[in-house]
């Protein structure tokens, strides 16, 4: 931050902003506010870039929120976004549920991690979505498909997360809790799960993201339903500013609800991150 | 795991698992999984196979040429970041928000915008790697001691001396962490990419072998794309340990 | 030359007399892995209600050492006593305060201080009143509902300190609970606790590094000899605790006891 020697303003210097130098003279700028003008500058350009226009198949800016304002108003995008969340939410919530159950095992019983490290973090690290046309084959194109996809690519990064957390338990905490003769059982509930349950967290909040993507994927390769197919289909009948508005959408919508995980993780995960930091 | 004293490091777990898709393909439990042992032997067929390697030359080709750019300009974002406050106010939730979306999405759009070649595939692969690389880069310039950075001025390090001398070495661990974390992102963009493009290269390969219902053929060219996955992550790893011993000396 | 006590060196195996010693440590032998050699033969009595300090360079085995009386870590020979019991593992009668503090940093300070009792399955009245009264005296009185990373060391320690002190235990295992306190605060933590102790009714065995802090705060010391740890030698400085603790750190005892220390450690140093 620059600020001026005469302003020893202390309620100015403590905003944590930034200065931005325009034509010769400085504003100083919250990060709030540069955050909104980057965003209005982006989807300027975006206009200008529609405007010109690029290449055919790229609408305006304003094209494009007319068609997010129509197909929210008649009903299709909502009805859309239900079909998407539905497997989402099962997805997650079934690969959250073993995810969670097989990490916690890694992490305190060597033979579990012994038998399933190796196949997660094979799991992790390849392209598994390259399975998801298969997935059709054996389940059809319904929920169980989509429900599917999102396990596959949802359920590794939980799983490790899991692992690591509980593995990595704050030995100090644990030699605490033995001295104060806490029992095994108590050892895991009251030391072990309450230390690993920030990186919990943030393995289902990375779980959400990648089951995003897994949806998203099956809907557009598989099964044409939900928002995955609004995108198709107007791409097919060449409605551009339609499917741009189902893209933008997705992401803004995907990107809203990561972020208010990872609020919920710092409020009621982290109280030391809370304040200040 | 210990088995009469024998000590069986936890790869070998991987066996069980290998026995049990075995078992469960040659019980023809789910058509859609062939036994491993026919998979194996159809990989050895398919990797010779010319059209095989000219789709993974092409994929390759997509693969380095879309990670040399995400590398190069998530290590310059990170660093940006990293030095200056206004940028990283702007920046940091435009990368936080690219890192996690679900870019698959984006795919139609780019198809559209670039067409369904290379050119889309390379762009597929630098935006699903370089925001994990940026975040890195970031978060191992933020973490550089301000001790060392005081250290350099001290000795009149100028500016550029400082990044390149100090801030780049201390943040080097974290950068390697984030370019191998983008690379295995490359990976699943680039399967991602040419399943939905599905005319060129592997993606092609996929449509055809899972049209035609040749299974064993598409689990064989997953399997190939799993052990390249895990190559390429197994090596940047390596390369990673080669600089922890300093990670691991630093508060 | 001074009036320091040197007490004889327990050579051999001593019966645990529990009466005046509530803890009695024979032949404790200690190896990490085969080749790093710990401990070797440690044979030593803490009389109840006492201050014992165990002094010694870095590496000389003292945490090890109480680690052992503590029950978190295993002698590979010897064996320890509490109240001429032996110990196999942590006990109601010893309360550990750690280096690091080893607080729950998910947990406010109440439930912090409580939680050698909730283990204990106490009723959640009945502990947050206990750790109440012990956070009054431990001077955190208005701290009660704050998290951990929110209180500076010295304060964090007092928790710990409260921790220890609310589950009644007899012996207090102090693993150099000041080092990672800064020193304005490490003084007037030692003259609190000395304060406290003196109402409380404690053994305390204490692991530090600091010459001053051991000559300060002990009934007996114990000076270490570099690895594998043994005795060099058991001082009692003999110090009229009447005194204003200022006076007590001008005393010639005291002054002179410090010297004599330094003297022994040096060597190990050269």
């Amino acid at each position: 931050m620059n600020a001026s020697p005469d302003s020893t303003n202390s309620a100015a210097t403590a905003l944590p902003g930034s200065s931005l130098e325009v034509s010769g003279f400085r504003v100083r700028l919250t990060g709030f506010q540069l955050r909104l003008i980057s965003v209005i500058v982006f989807f300027t350009a975006w206009q200008i870039a529609g405007l010109i226009p690029i290449s055919p198949a790229f609408p305006t800016f304003t094209a494009t929120m007319a068609s997010m304002f129509e197909m929210t108003f008649d009903g299709t995008m909502i009805a859309a976004y239900i079909e998407t969340l539905k497997p989402l939410a099962l997805g997650v919530g079934i690969s959250a549920t073993f995810g969670v159950a097989i990490g916690v095992s890694m992490g305190l019983y060597k033979g579990s991690r012994w038998l399933f490290e190796p196949i997660f973090v094979v799991l992790q690290a390849s392209p598994v979505a390259a399975l998801i046309p298969l997935i059709t084959y054996a389940y059809g194109i319904g929920l169980t498909a989509k429900t599917i996809a999102v396990i596959i690519l949802a359920s590794p990064i939980i799983v490790l997360n899991t692992y690591k957390a509980v593995g990595n338990a704050s030995p100090v905490l644990i030699q605490m809790c033995c001295s104060f003769q806490g029992t095994r059982l108590q050892q895991i509930w009251k030391v072990i799960i309450p230390n690993a349950a920030p990186v919990i967290f943030a393995g289902l909040r990375l779980g959400v993201a990648a089951g995003f993507i897994g949806v998203i994927l099956a809907e557009l390769l598989i099964t044409p339903t939900g928002i995955g197919d609004i995108i198709s289909y107007n791409r097919s009948i060449a409605n551009y500013p339609h499917m741009y508005a189902a893209v933008l959408s997705i992401i803004v919508f995907s990107a809203v609800m990561v972020g208010l995980l990872e609020k919920a993780e710092v409020r009621y995960f982290r109280p030391e991150k809370k304040r200040g930091n | 795991m210990e088995i009469k004293g024998i000590n069986i490091p936890p790869v070998f777990s991987l066996l069980i698992w290998i026995g049990l898709w075995e078992v469960v393909g040659r019980m023809d439990l789910a058509f859609i999984l062939p036994p491993f042992t026919a998979v194996i032997s159809e990989l050895t067929v398919l990797i010779v196979r010319p059209d095989f390697l000219a789709a993974a030359w092409m994929t390759f080709k997509a693969f380095a040429i879309g990670m040399f750019f995400a590398i190069t300009g998530g290590v310059f974002l990170g660093f940006v970041m990293g030095t200056n406050k206004t940028a990283n106010s702007i920046l940091g939730m435009w990368v936080n928000i690219l890192a996690s979306a679900p870019l698959s999405s984006l795919v139609p759009v780019l198809m559209l915008l670039f067409g369904l070649g290379q050119l889309t595939v390379i762009i597929i692969v630098a935006l699903f790697s370089i925001w994990i690389i940026t975040l890195d880069t970031y978060a191992g310039v933020l973490h550089t001691q301000n001790s060392l950075k005081e250290m350099g001025r001290s000795f009149g390090a100028s500016k550029w001396q400082l990044i390149s001398k100090i801030v780049f070495w201390s943040a080097l661990p974290e950068i390697l962490a984030g370019i191998r974390l983008g690379l295995i992102r490359a990976v699943k963009g680039i399967v991602i990419g040419q399943l939905l493009l599905s005319v060129v290269a592997l993606g092609r390969m996929f449509r055809t072998f899972s049209d035609n219902f040749q299974f064993t053929e598409f689990w064989a060219l997953t399997l190939i794309l799993f052990v390249f996955a895990l190559l390429f992550s197994t090596l940047v790893g390596l390369l990673e340990k080669r600089v922890e011993y300093y990670a691991g000396t630093r508060t | 030359m001074n009036q320091a006590v040197h007490l004889p060196l327990l050579d051999e195996a001593t019966p645990a007399d529990p009466t005046s010693n509530i803890v009695a440590v024979r032949g404790i032998t200690k190896y990490y892995g085969t080749d790093v050699h710990a401990l070797e033969n440690i044979n030593l009595d803490f009389p109840t209600g006492q201050m014992t300090t165990l002094l010694g360079p870095s590496g000389c085995g003292k945490t090890t050492l109480l680690k052992i009386v503590a029950g978190l870590l295993e002698a590979t020979s010897g064996e320890v006593f509490v109240k001429g019991k032996p110990v196999t593992g942590p006990g109601p009668e010893r309360a550990f305060v750690f280096q690091d503090f080893a607080l729950l940093p998910w947990a406010t300070v109440t439930r912090n201080v409580a939680f050698g009792l909730e283990l204990t399955g106490a009723p959640k009245k009945e502990r947050e009143d206990i750790a109440r009264s012990f956070i009054d005296k431990v001077g955190l009185a208005g701290f009660e509902e704050k998290y951990p990373h929110e209180l500076s060391g010295g304060m964090r320690q007092r928790v710990g300190l409260a921790r220890a002190l609310a589950v009644d235990a007899d012996v207090l295992l102090m693993d150099e609970p000041f080092s990672a306190v800064d020193e304005q605060n490490r003084r007037k933590f030692q003259e609190d606790l000395l304060r406290l102790l003196s109402v409380e009714n404690k053994t305390v065995l204490f692991v530090t590094h600091s010459i001053e802090e051991a000559v300060y705060v002990s009934d007996q010391i114990v000076l270490l000899s570099p690895r594998p740890g043994r005795i060099h030698s058991i001082i009692r400085p003999e110090l009229d605790r009447s005194e204003s603790p200022d006076d007590i750190r001008r005393d010639k005892i005291y002054l002179d006891t410090v010297e004599e220390i330094w003297g022994n450690i040096r060597k190990y140093l050269e």
